[in-house]
């Protein structure tokens, strides 16, 4: 077998031999769209390897390509296990122990974890018999590979995110797979949880079986894989090795432009205060939180997903309500108890959940933008009137530079960055004097990611006050003014920026 | 047993529910624990259970369906006209004929709803209006009483004299109840094809991506609903000894009450035989107790829907998921998919 | 005159286009057939009989808007039919005055609301499945209904109530005017008003409408009260028009009236869906019916050439969607 292909890196692990998969020249147009051009793409046997790129850069048509939902264009070369196939049904791929498992992981919420986990035996169209112990044993033995523990008989719609991904893998070895591919695999998953998911990762790594994460979150990317290949607008960017790699380096090989990262951090201390927290605390969520956002400063929290931070949000926005402590928004005591409240009160929440939560994916972009506001826009008779709507979505439309066709289109036809910058708009639209801002860069392409804090250090500028809430290290040490460190329900730990490097606060975070 | 437990916790409710239901009424009215009055049960609603496990099958696989009362009507008058051509018939005939016509409609309800993407609500409504109109069209809603004898002879399966002389028997419809529940029973819980339904009514998109065959599977769900509505047909003529074309009409919605009640979740994925049993069962009791009991029949009615009406909320609020608050939209959302 | 054309689709949906169209292609073969179709009396008969459905439409439109459905709006207009013909009975039968037969609407309109409202407070608070709590509802009311009326009708109001269900004013029948004031009204709240748009987003995602700030629950609420407020108008006027109440009257149409809002293009999901296109489809589905009564078909041939004709449109729509989709594929490219 050969070992070598275009853009390889050097073989550098030792005891790793022969390539599980081997694609050369990988072309694939869609009714004249190159979605792919001369692609090459290759994974060892029991590597941990990672495919990185922004959104549209043909990561998941060489997935499916792989896994046989495409059939490739001429001149490609498929090499599977040694085997050469010119394109490969889905049936084969499953065959031959290659498994995708998707972002949305493609479970059964209503099945237990067995039932998950053997579901595949029972694919097929010839009536059979099954029984319910044996496939029970079988997905055990699956589990037990992983060296994981689950209740077999549990609902799988009562595991949190991270044991449902425990669950996906346990199927695909259970389907006898070799090869996986994680589509997105950490973009639900807390730091915790995400070094869990590379345990279990590596457990399968040294038991032969390779796995390609596909992601477009850096930091993760470079930590958890050995190589990745990176993809740009359909073409082969290089394989690199990741010991000698930077997030910045990547992201401006995934991106071809290079980003800077700059602390932006400044003192805003002597401003007022718009948003002072007093020993807030509810059970089994946060506890005795105090803090304080002034104006025109942006405040970031970090923590990793349970740490509390999206439960201190929903009390800000009147969601749930705080068991004890004050709230202050401009000195007057508040205790939002709806939405409703909290947006008049001056409050707006970027939800972290863009897709079922912050905008209605189906409807407008001009209904999105007024659904916080319509009594802003009513005309004759306390009706809503389509003149005023129009002129308040095409202000909006215009201030933040959002790039769409229509407003009567539905928000779903945007891009993620269009999308978020439009749930901007629906918050801003209220004019807030506190804006939180949940997770705002999650499914935002790296390139698109500095446009949203542009618009963010704008806002602030103009005097709102700011709290970025985020699980990306990163993200709040270069673009907040404070951090802080929230975990198990307590802000433990304040961050400068401007003082402090960002290695102290991951090790701090990650610690 | 904690898989029973969290696994059945609509069921075991019921259970718990009915036991104690029947344990008041069998204090309060003589006459409840007799076999007279547990066989009359069973063979008044020997029907609607047939029915009831056909339409938990496609509940399970995610569709709902409206038409399958109207389509036993129809599989009734279809039939006669059958059995006249083939000479009179018998029950072999009669259930080969009635079992093909039904899945017949049912695989038109299928086709529809699989090539054309219209979700099961929509096309079901639509063949309802569409084979109950062309029933009364082509009939001119005539009755039929001429039918042929085999068909009509009461056969016990089961007779017992009490000491005190009343009679109590099982008439053959209870039978081919037991039967099509064991059958349903042994394709949704003992089969692959019932694991691939309950998955495409879970999760259509991963079902596909698992490589099920989802045409295959509408059609599994919507055919075994015909079949149950041909059989329930040919067992309602032979309690009644009459053929009327509207005579079943409106009792879709009263199985459907039953059958979400016994825990099948609108939407998919989710409901056991059990559950579907114990709903039809206890909207009969509560209908047994409360004629035991002298109530007014035409009080009936009133009572049994405010006691679904106080289950179905009792049940949300304790048991409430907020994810599933979502209405029809997230019941029938997924139903649509692309190829 | 394209752009005319293209205003025109802007303003009324190129569904209400298509199916106007369609309306117009019916209205033409069916006078070529019958010369009586053209006729007054044939357009007369038309008009009384098309409110009653058309107002239970509406009543089902709202809440299929919402995300939901109303299987017990047949029941709650012959509740509320029932109340009035009961008040009116009490103040002396046919000998009734109209001060009485106001109090009988406004308890009838009273009784309707409760109805949907409580329905209304069902789905909101515990978060119970639409189908399932109207349907109990629905059994409910039917049980209420025949245990009331022991199975049998009531008649006997005074004569001026049946004017109302018969009589014109300016030559319109005044059934028409009342199904064409509430569609107008039904409209206007859909459209332009605050709780109309909170009904099409909660329709759409119930979740991210609640995290926007909008009213969920009391909207739920409403809807479902004010659907049960137009079933009581509709039980007015079938007291009016056939002159007696009997539970289970209309009870074939319950069904009708989900069929007429998805051939008008309400989206079954929730969140689409506009009274325009909805009042023409029922159009169509009243011409379809008098047209082929004139031919010598009966109701029952009408009944199943509605169902055939939904599946016939739902087909159409599939297709035109893969086509829309194949052409701008192309158009991308």
């Amino acid at each position: 077998m050969t070992a070598s292909a275009a853009g390889e890196a050097p073989e550098s692990e030792s005891g790793v031999s022969g390539w599980a998969l081997m694609l050369r020249n990988v072309n694939k147009a869609f009714e004249g769209v190159q979605a792919l051009e001369d692609v090459s793409f290759s994974v060892r046997i029991g590597e941990i390897h990672c495919l990185a790129g922004e959104n549209g850069c043909g990561k998941s048509t060489l997935i499916k390509i792989v896994t046989g939902v495409y059939s490739p264009d001429s001149g490609t070369e498929i090499e599977v296990f040694g085997e050469r196939h010119a394109s490969i049904t889905p049936a084969q791929a499953r065959t031959l122990g290659i498994s995708v498992i998707w972002q949305d992981l493609a479970l059964f919420p209503h099945m237990t974890v067995a039932e998950n986990i053997a579901f595949d035996e029972s694919v097929g169209l010839i009536p059979k018999f099954f029984s319910q112990g044996s496939s029970y044993r079988r997905a055990e033995k699956a589990l037990n590979r992983l060296r994981v523990d689950l209740d077999l008989s549990a609902s799988l719609n009562s595991l949190p995110i991270a044991k449902r991904q425990i669950v996906a893998i346990a199927r695909a070895l259970h389907a006898n797979a070799k090869l996986i591919f994680m589509d997105e695999p950490t973009s639900s998953l807390t730091q915790s949880e995400t070094d869990n998911l590379l345990r279990i990762v590596k457990t399968l790594s040294t038991e032969g079986v390779s796995v390609v994460f596909v992601s477009h979150r850096l930091a993760e990317v470079i930590e958890i894989s050995s190589r990745l290949t990176v993809l740009r607008n359909g073409r082969l960017v290089g394989v690199y090795d990741t010991s000698d790699m930077t997030q910045t380096r990547l992201g401006s090989l995934m991106t071809g432009q290079e980003l800077v990262s700059e602390v932006s951090a400044r003192d805003c201390s002597g401003n007022p205060p718009v948003l002072e927290i007093e020993g807030l605390s509810r059970s089994g969520e946060y506890s005795d939180v105090s803090l304080k956002v002034r104006s025109g400063e942006i405040v970031g929290v970090i923590g990793l997903i349970g740490a509390g931070r999206t439960e201190l949000a929903h009390s800000l926005i009147g969601m749930t309500a705080p068991d004890s402590g004050s709230l202050r928004l401009n000195g007057r005591r508040i205790s939002p108890r709806s939405v409703r409240d909290a947006i008049s009160a001056g409050i707006a929440y970027v939800s972290e959940d863009r897709l079922t939560l912050g905008l209605i994916q189906q409807q407008s972009i001009s209904a999105n933008v007024v659904i916080t506001v319509l009594s802003k826009i009513l005309g004759l008779m306390g009706l809503i009137s389509p003149k005023r709507q129009g002129s308040l979505v095409s202000k909006w439309i215009d201030e933040l530079a959002i790039q769409i066709g229509h407003p009567d289109h539905a928000v779903s036809t945007l891009s993620g960055g269009n999308q978020q910058r439009v749930v901007l708009a629906k918050w801003l639209t209220t004019s807030p004097r506190l804006l939180i801002l949940d997770s705002p860069t999650v499914g935002v392409d790296v390139g698109a990611r500095a446009g949203i804090f542009r618009i963010a250090r704008k806002l602030a500028d103009e005097g709102i006050a700011i709290l970025l809430i985020s699980d990306e290290v990163h993200e709040v040490h270069y673009n907040s003014d404070r951090v802080l460190h929230m975990r198990n329900g307590r802000i433990v730990w304040e961050h400068d920026p401007a003082s402090a490097s960002l290695s102290q606060l991951e090790a701090r975070v990650y610690a | 047993m904690r898989r029973l437990v969290t696994g059945y916790t609509v069921e075991l409710r019921l259970l718990a529910v009915l036991l104690a239901m029947c344990v008041c009424l069998s204090i309060l009215s003589e006459h409840f624990l007799t076999a007279g009055n547990l066989t009359a049960l069973l063979n008044n609603n020997a029907v609607n259970l047939i029915w009831a496990v056909g339409l938990l099958v496609v509940l399970i696989s995610g569709g709902i369906d409206i038409s399958f009362a109207v389509a036993a009507s129809v599989v009734q008058y279809v039939a006669v006209y059958c059995f006249g051509a083939l000479g009179g018939g018998n029950w072999f005939f009669g259930f080969v004929v009635c079992g093909m016509l039904g899945i017949g409609l049912g695989l038109i309800n299928a086709y529809l709803i699989h090539s054309f993407r219209i979700i099961s609500i929509v096309v079901t409504i639509a063949t309802f209006n569409a084979f109950f109109g062309l029933l009364m069209f082509f009939t001119s809603g005539r009755f039929i009483y001429n039918l042929p004898s085999w068909w009509v002879d009461r056969i016990f399966i089961f007779e017992h004299q009490a000491a005190d002389g009343t009679w109590s028997e099982l008439n053959l419809s209870v039978a081919v109840m037991a039967a099509c529940v064991f059958a349903t029973w042994v394709i949704i819980a003992g089969t692959n094809v019932g694991r691939q339904i309950y998955a495409f009514g879970d999760n259509p998109e991963g079902a596909r991506r698992a490589g099920v065959n989802i045409a295959f599977m509408q059609a599994v769900a919507f055919g075994w609903m015909g079949l149950m509505a041909g059989i329930a047909g040919l067992m309602q003529v032979n309690i009644v000894k009459e053929v009327v074309p509207n005579a079943l009409i409106g009792r879709e919605l009263d199985v459907l009450a039953a059958v979400v009640l016994g825990g099948a979740r609108l939407g998919g994925g989710k409901g056991s035989i059990l559950g579907c049993i114990l709903g039809v069962m206890f909207v009969a009791i509560t209908q047994n107790g409360l004629n035991l009991l002298g109530v007014s029949p035409f009080a009936f009615q009133m009572i049994i829907g405010s006691v679904i009406l106080i289950a179905i909320s009792t049940s949300n609020l304790s048991l409430g998921d907020a994810f599933e608050r979502l209405p029809l939209a997230a019941a029938f959302k997924r139903r649509t998919l692309r190829r | 005159m394209n752009e005319a054309v293209a205003a025109l689709k802007r303003r009324v949906g190129p569904e209400t286009l298509a199916l106007a169209g369609f309306l117009a292609c019916l209205v033409v073969a069916f006078s070529a057939f019958s010369p009586r179709f053209l006729s007054v009396a044939n357009f007369n008969s038309m008009a009384f009989q098309l409110p009653v459905l058309g107002l239970l439409t509406l009543a089902m439109l709202a809440p299929i808007l919402s995300g939901g459905l109303n299987l017990a709006i047949i029941f709650t207009a012959n509740m509320s039919g029932l109340t009035l013909a009961w008040v009116l009975i009490q103040a002396g039968g046919t000998e009734a005055g109209v001060a009485a037969f106001f109090v009988g609407c406004v308890a009838a309109v009273a009784v309707g609301a409760t109805a949907g409202g409580l329905m209304g407070l069902v789905v909101a608070y515990t978060g119970a499945h639409p189908i399932l709590v109207s349907l109990a509802m629905m059994i409910f009311l039917r049980g209420l209904g025949e245990f009331l009326t022991r199975g049998g009708d009531i008649s006997g109001f005074p004569e001026f109530v049946g004017r109302i269900g018969h009589g014109s004013l300016l030559g319109i029948p005044v059934p028409l005017l009342v199904f064409g004031a509430v569609a107008f009204g039904w409209h206007v709240m859909l459209k332009y008003s605050r709780h109309g748009f909170s009904v099409y987003m909660i329709g759409s995602n119930i979740r991210a409408s609640e995290y926007s700030g909008l009213p969920t629950a009391r909207t739920l609420t409403l809807i479902y009260t004010l659907s049960g407020v137009l079933c009581a108008i509709a039980g007015i006027l079938m007291v009016s028009r056939f002159n007696s109440v009997r539970v289970g009257h209309g009870e074939a149409l319950l069904l009708v009236t989900v069929l007429a809002c998805f051939l008008g293009g309400v989206d079954p999901f929730g969140g689409f869906g506009r009274v325009a296109p909805v009042a023409v489809a029922l159009v169509i589905l009243q011409v379809l019916s008098s047209g082929l009564n004139l031919l010598g078909a009966n109701q029952h041939l009408s009944t199943a050439v509605w169902g055939l004709f939904l599946i016939l449109v739902m087909v159409l729509r599939h297709m035109l969607s893969r086509a829309r989709i194949f052409l701008k594929k192309r158009k991308e490219i």
